[in-house]
């Protein structure tokens, strides 16, 4: 089998990078993810027979569109980024692992994510073998190296200026009312400042689809997104 | 006097404020007043932001002659039949109840040497920095055989109110199978989409209440916004109903008869029923009274909006030449957003924080299916240069274009509750 093939790859590789501690070996190994499953097992069910419970079930992750299974009620947040094009593959995983709000503000998912980079590739690993035409099988895939994407402390300390933040807020409630109301593009006011933050790091970072954020993120620095989390944190709606 | 009276109670005034803000003011006027003459997606923005943030130390008034604003942007899904008439009316009882003195007049004249404003109805309103933001006006002359006289026999509906009504009717009394022409207009000019957007308005209307009507388009420009994205929707959702003549095949050689109802184009002349003469535009008429345009439009400086011609007058949106940004009601927000920063910091001292637009463009060309285009832009001492982009791509499936055009609704309502609060 393809997995127990890569147990040699990964000896050597996770020998070469010992040192690194934000970066782990390139492949998982799925027995181990079996066992970080359990992170996962009490909302979630992969496998044979498996159902959704209060999370989906995972059978046939990889390759597909987020939020497009039959039967489960996923949040507004999910269907809004599988719409935009967001598909399960490693690398989306990965970062979606690390910190869900990365990915979905308002994913009901209980869980603050997995740390450890050798962990969410372990899992990764572990959730492949339920994918039945998964597209990154082999997983020799240039792009998965289990990096760190959580922002920087640094980056997630700065204190925003809200004066500049209502400045700068101009050019987001063209689209997004000042006032909280949702008509169809969602309520950024009174967001706790980190979600706003890594959210809108997420979009600068192409980790998220949309691409009129991206292109608004894109240009956006570390304390004019500090300064914006600011702002829209403290407006009250009206 | 009105004029007589606030430059003696400025005079008086002038003393206290200078303590406050010792670095402007240089002029002596009292409360800093700020005038705006147009009530669109530039100028209602420009006077509410300055207002709002300036908290009162700012006199703001807003001339604009209408007392429903109908915005041009989702003017064409009117058309469709996808919005009512109402939905894209605003009035300006919320603008005036957030300080702005609002007056239902047209601006008739500009003594820039004087700072003042002329109204029809005769008053005379002083100003320390003039915001103009006219929208567009037509250039005489620019299709043969039409002029605005003859604009209820083959309407422009370029500036929304009784034209869109108007175009509307039209398409409803049009007989079975009869033909729809569009004069399309040379760039640069209003809402770059906007003519095809309405293409496939007017398509999807046949499509619904006339299934064997057609339309022509005669478009002197080689290709046209997002025409990738439209000819691809056209193709599937109206096959064979529009006839895009574009400059090659003699779109731009074009003249009409509003009498005989006939549109020739490179010779050769065509029955319709229904015309829709889109002209040449020009800067809203008062930036021309004004002094402040160079041929069609009013060039501007990137970093503030001001014009090339005078410090003290802006020129917002559709009128200004002012770089890459495309003539759009986003763009004008944007526009008035950087404006208001920058005129607030003169007349007050608050802080100035650097230029930056943006602009995004959404389309509907059928049912559920939405595209857009968007752009940021920064200032540099030359223009509005446009920094990155993105637009729709051809083939998207349509769970995307669906979200798309709900996306267009809440940006709808987010930008009109933007301009008028």
């Amino acid at each position: 089998m393809t997995v127990g093939f890569r147990a040699l790859p990964f000896a050597l590789a996770s020998g070469l990078l010992a040192c690194a501690t934000s970066v782990a070996a390139e492949e998982g190994d799925p027995e181990a993810g079996k066992e970080v499953f359990a992170y996962c097992s009490g909302c979630h069910e992969v496998g044979k027979g498996a159902e959704h419970g209060i999370g989906p079930h995972l059978n046939g992750l990889f390759g597909r569109q987020a939020a497009t299974q039959e039967g489960f009620p996923y949040s507004e947040s999910f269907k809004r980024a599988g719409t935009g094009g967001l598909e399960w593959h490693a690398e989306t995983l990965d970062v979606f692992l690390e910190n869900p709000t990365a990915i979905a503000s308002g994913t009901r998912m209980s869980f603050d994510g997995l740390e450890d980079p050798q962990e969410r590739l372990d899992l990764i690993a572990y959730l492949r073998r339920f994918s039945d035409n998964p597209r990154d099988i082999p997983e020799a895939d240039p792009t998965i190296q289990g990096m760190d994407h959580d922002l920087d402390s640094e980056i997630l300390a700065l204190v925003g200026d809200p004066e500049y933040g209502e400045y700068l807020s101009g050019e987001c409630v063209s689209c997004h009312q000042a006032g909280g109301a949702n008509d169809g593009i969602p309520s950024i006011v009174l967001w706790p400042e980190e979600d706003f933050v890594v959210a809108m790091h997420a979009y600068k970072n192409k980790q998220r689809n949309h691409p009129v954020m991206q292109m608004v993120a894109g240009r956006l620095g570390d304390e004019e997104i500090a300064a914006l989390a600011a702002y829209f944190g403290q407006l009250t709606t009206e | 006097m009105t004029l007589n009276r606030r430059t003696f109670l400025g005079t008086t005034a002038a003393a206290a404020t200078t303590l406050a803000a010792p670095t402007v003011l240089a002029q002596g006027a009292g409360k800093p007043r700020v005038v705006v003459i147009g009530g669109g997606a530039g100028g209602a923005t420009a006077a509410r932001y300055i207002a709002k943030d300036s908290d009162g130390a700012i006199d703001v008034t807003l001339v604009e002659p209408t007392r429903t604003y109908f915005t041009c942007f989702f003017s064409n899904l009117y058309l469709g039949g996808f919005k009512e008439f109402s939905d894209i009316g605003h009035t300006y009882g919320t603008i005036a109840a957030s300080g702005v003195n609002v007056i239902h007049d047209w601006a008739v004249d500009v003594d820039r040497d004087a700072k003042t404003v002329t109204l029809a109805g005769g008053s005379t309103l002083p100003y320390d920095k003039l915001i103009l933001s006219p929208g567009i006006d037509f250039v005489d002359g620019a299709v043969e055989g039409w002029s605005i006289e003859a604009q209820n026999a083959m309407p422009h509906a370029y500036k929304a109110g009784s034209q869109s009504e108007l175009l509307r009717a039209q398409l409803e009394a049009m007989p079975e199978g009869g033909t729809f022409a569009m004069v399309a207009p040379p760039n640069p000019y209003r809402c770059p989409p906007g003519p095809y957007e309405r293409v496939s308005m007017v398509a999807h209307f046949m499509k619904e209440n006339n299934p064997t009507a057609k339309i022509i388009v005669a478009d002197p420009k080689p290709k046209f916004s997002k025409m990738a994205l439209f000819q691809e929707g056209w193709n599937k959702h109206y096959p064979g109903v529009v006839d895009w003549i574009g400059e090659e095949f003699g779109g731009g050689n074009v003249s009409v008869d509003t009498a005989n109802m006939t549109v020739t184009i490179d010779g050769e002349e065509t029955s319709v029923d229904v015309c829709n003469v889109i002209p040449a535009q020009k800067a809203g008429r008062i930036a021309d009274m004004a002094g402040v345009t160079d041929g069609n439009w009013a060039p501007v400086n990137a970093a503030d909006m001001s014009t090339k011609a005078d410090a003290d007058v802006y020129v917002l949106g559709d009128a200004a030449a002012q770089g890459d940004m495309p003539k759009s009601g986003f763009a004008a927000n944007s526009q008035a957003k950087v404006c208001a920063n920058a005129v607030r910091g003169a007349l007050t001292g608050s802080k100035v924080f650097p230029a930056k637009f943006s602009n995004t463009c959404w389309s509907l060309i059928a049912t559920d299916d939405g595209v857009k285009v968007g752009a940021t832009y920064e200032a540099t001492e030359e223009k509005i240069a446009k920094v990155d982009g993105f637009i729709s791509e051809t083939g998207e499936d349509s769970a995307l274009r669906k979200a798309t055009y709900e996306e267009s609704e809440g940006w709808y309502t987010g930008i009109t509750t933007d301009m008028f609060g």
